[in-house]
């Protein structure tokens, strides 16, 4: 999984029937320290996220089933709230 | 599977229920030479390890999900395990 952090949202009208009633949320992936890391994707949303929440999101065929039995043919899910990062020191790489 | 070291962990208190009773740990893949290889990533812990330990990372769906026990959820990546020991042979072709 990667952390990341919610930027926006999508709205499409015209959508594989299985994503009807889903969220389609923009997540910038981000570093452990918050900082930007690459570029923006669409992700599915299965834990009811806000906007500017620190999230983890899930890639590929993993990402569709915490809609299980439908299947939404989506590549990233969040699938929890970070409410807190902890990285004690950066010394520890030896 | 990729050598990664634990950095960190992340609390969530909103998550799927897969990761429920699960350490949710921030490891960094490594190169051989122990440098950082790309971004940390987040994992789930299948064999308790703690910050700072250099560990066994799976970094696809079936392996990472069957780890942890907790088959068909989404799962990606897990620490299938805690190296205690890397040997490289020199001069091999």
């Amino acid at each position: 999984m990667i952390l990341g952090r919610v930027i926006g949202k999508v709205v499409a009208t015209m959508k594989n029937d299985t994503l009807i009633g889903q969220r389609l949320l923009i997540v910038q992936p981000i570093d452990r320290h918050g900082r930007d890391k690459g570029k923006a994707i669409v992700a599915l949303d299965s834990v009811g996220v806000g906007a500017g929440e620190t999230v983890y999101w899930c890639r590929g065929k993993e990402a569709s089933f915490p809609f299980l039995p439908v299947e939404p043919p989506t590549d990233a899910t969040i699938v929890g709230i970070v409410d807190e990062i902890n990285v004690p020191t950066e010394s520890g790489n030896s | 599977m990729l050598i990664a070291r634990v950095v960190g962990d992340i609390v969530a208190t909103q998550k799927d229920p897969s990761h429920h009773a699960r350490k949710i740990l921030l490891v960094q893949p490594l190169n051989l030479d122990g440098s950082d290889r790309g971004e940390a990533v987040v994992a789930l812990d299948a064999v308790d390890a703690g910050i700072g330990e250099r560990v066994l990372l799976s970094a696809e769906g079936f392996s990472a999900m069957t780890a942890v026990g907790r088959p068909n959820s989404p799962i990606d990546t897990a620490v299938i395990g805690i190296i205690d020991e890397v040997t490289l042979i020199e001069n091999i072709k």
